[in-house]
């Protein structure tokens, strides 16, 4: 399987009176319909990866390439423009905007990129909410729902502008057992079934069996030794 | 921009409270900005038509703006003339050969001209006396340049030619030596003349002074009375475009030699003040809209403080930066345009009200209402004003907003 993400010896440093780095010379490849767990301790530097792995940061030193694409000098506007098409978030807090109903918090992205008409976004909206099991949450607001709810909401936007790459930053981390159960089958499926490549930072050790590689960071590095698939 | 015109429509309607504030903030402005511009554009308005109606558009008078030139310069125009105890010949003052003045004037088109010997008489009448100022007109010609046959409140003018020792007095005169149509005054000038007048009409301007201390009769009446015979010392013109006055008077100058003012040079000190008034007042305007623009800014700014994570989740969707300004200026423009139309509407029942004000001016004998001006300019101004300031008060929060990294926002709530 080729590249859907690509990384080059990564490194990201916070410039300051104490220069903190966040992740140093990590390289790593994910193909396309991988699931891949991405692990280790609390401030081993998961998330800051899985920000410049999603284009949301820059890097210090390294690239970025993404289905082969290299994303080095992109300035802020393109990287957004390869967000819309090519990626998808999901995040702790479900971040939906709290004054839209799950309907047009799942449209945003799809208005955003304008290819779809207003008709034909909102069916597929209502398609992904109903696939995700949420489809009479529809005209609910975020504050209307559980928190489950809300997080199967939030993947329907991921899934949106049907992206290559989902990335979930601790997607269960404030879910109850049946709920990240839940989360986790639809990562896997969307891996499995729908071939999306699928990056998650977790805590969550169930994530280890469900994904098809663990990779382990610790104090910003690779730790190889725990490279293995699950 | 449809898209952003939602966010930004969902945004002010969920904060509803914050929202009508910043509105009532726009439409008090735009208000009273109508209110006070209307005020103030009607008055100078008002006053503009009193001067140009009551007062000659130009006025001839005998008079050089410079020396005279003498013959010994104008017969050796390049040579060092130089003269030495010049005494200017004695003559009779007044404009010489008038008519040739009146004549040339009046065969320019649009232009009507009259001419005027004035000069101080003392009219006596049961003892008292009043020192005033005489005027001597022809009738006919003194009709089309000046509104005095609509002030008259008893007689007319043409009765001056029917009684040629007839008098038109003011109001306030009349009433100081309680006279009335058909008294006889006595009018005696500086050199002693003296002649016993008739009263033929009686006018009323509205301002105290002139109706007390201004007298007309008949021109050839006027030369005898103050020895001036053939003369005038006055033209008084009118033009169709009083506006145009100020080149037609450099052109009559020009032509006939006498000093020929306008009525905009004779006032410029006033429409001076005029446009020191105006731009007194619009800065005192504009500062109530920059006032207000504040609580658009307030407004704004808490909701991008409120929404930094939705600011920054919509750009890890693949917003741009300019995406989520616009966001935020469409928000500050829907208040600017809401606020106007509805500025537009309290503005305009605050002209109304302000219309319906009787004022009686000091030294005018008549109400009057506030004169109140409705200008498209002013609605457009208006308009500008307000949405300039929404527009830049919401500019510095979107600017903010628009910056938000997400990383930043990310790392923090997590």
């Amino acid at each position: 399987m080729s590249a859907c993400v690509r990384a080059e010896n990564l490194t990201r440093r916070l410039a300051g009176e104490v220069p903190v780095t966040l992740v140093e010379d990590v390289s790593l490849e994910v193909a396309r319909g991988e699931f891949v767990a991405v692990m280790g301790p609390s401030g081993c530097g998961k998330s800051s990866l899985l920000y410049l792995l999603g284009l949301l940061d820059v890097p210090t030193s390294g690239r970025v390439l993404m289905d082969g694409e290299d994303t080095t000098g992109f300035d802020e506007n393109r990287l957004a423009d390869l967000r819309l098409r090519r990626l998808g978030f999901v995040f702790q807090f479900h971040f939906l905007l709290a004054e839209f109903t799950a309907l047009h918090n799942v449209m945003l992205p799809m208005r955003k990129l304008g290819e779809l008409g207003e008709a034909r976004a909102q069916a597929r909206a209502l398609d992904l909410l109903a696939e995700l099991g949420v489809a009479e949450h529809a005209h609910k607001r975020p504050e209307q729902m559980s928190g489950g709810q809300r997080q199967r909401v939030a993947i329907a936007r991921a899934l949106a502008n049907d992206p290559m790459v989902i990335l979930a930053d601790e997607p269960t981390g404030n879910l109850d057992s049946v709920s990240s159960a839940t989360v986790r089958d639809i990562l896997g499926t969307l891996a499995r079934e729908h071939g999306k490549t699928v990056i998650v930072v977790t805590h969550d050790s169930a994530f280890a069996s469900a994904a098809g590689r663990r990779i382990m960071l610790v104090d910003g590095h690779l730790d190889q030794s725990a490279h293995a698939p699950g | 921009m449809r898209l952003e015109l939602s966010i930004a429509m969902t945004h002010l309607l969920h904060r509803k409270r914050q929202t009508l504030v910043s509105l009532t903030g726009i439409v008090l402005g735009v208000a009273f900005f109508l209110g006070v511009s209307s005020l103030m554009r009607g008055s100078e308005l008002d006053f503009i038509k009193r001067l140009v109606d009551n007062s000659p558009h130009i006025t001839v008078s005998d008079e050089y703006r410079s020396a005279r030139e003498q013959p010994a310069s104008a017969a050796w125009p390049d040579g060092a003339v130089q003269l030495h105890g010049v005494k200017p010949q004695t003559e009779v003052r007044g404009i010489r050969g008038y008519q040739r003045a009146l004549a040339f004037i009046e065969s320019m088109p649009g232009l009507r001209a009259a001419p005027v010997l004035t000069g101080s008489v003392v009219l006596t009448f049961a003892g008292q006396a009043h020192a005033t100022t005489l005027s001597g007109m022809v009738p006919e010609k003194m009709k089309t340049v000046s509104t005095l046959e609509d002030k008259l409140i008893a007689g007319t003018m043409d009765a001056l030619d029917a009684n040629l020792n007839g008098i038109i007095i003011g109001e306030g005169l009349a009433d100081r030596f309680s006279l009335s149509m058909g008294d006889n005054v006595n009018v005696t000038s500086a050199d002693g003349n003296v002649r016993t007048m008739k009263i033929v009409g009686i006018f009323r301007t509205g301002n105290a002074s002139y109706d007390e201390n201004q007298v007309f009769v008949r021109l050839k009446r006027a030369q005898v009375l103050l020895n001036r015979p053939n003369r005038v010392n006055r033209l008084l013109v009118q033009l169709d475009d009083p506006y145009a006055a100020r080149d037609v008077a450099t052109l009559i100058e020009s032509r006939i030699g006498y000093k020929a003012q306008s009525w905009i040079e004779a006032s410029e000190d006033l429409l001076s003040v005029l446009t020191v008034r105006n731009i007194i007042m619009y800065s005192v305007v504009a500062a109530i809209l920059v006032v207000a623009s504040f609580g658009i800014y307030n407004t704004i700014s808490t909701i991008v403080m409120e929404k930094l994570r939705d600011i920054a989740i919509m750009k890890s969707m693949g917003f741009h930066a300019r995406d989520i300004r616009r966001v935020f200026v469409i928000e500050g423009v829907i208040v600017g345009v809401i606020g106007s139309i509805l500025g537009f509407g309290l503005g305009l029942v605050l002209m109304g009200m302000l219309g319906q004000v009787a004022i009686k001016p000091p030294g005018a004998s008549e109400v009057i209402h506030l004169p109140v001006y409705r200008g498209l300019e002013q609605f457009v101004l208006a308009a500008a004003f307000a949405l300039a300031s929404s527009v830049g008060a919401a500019w510095l929060p979107a600017r903010k907003g628009g910056r938000v990294h997400p990383v930043d926002i990310l790392r923090g709530a997590a």
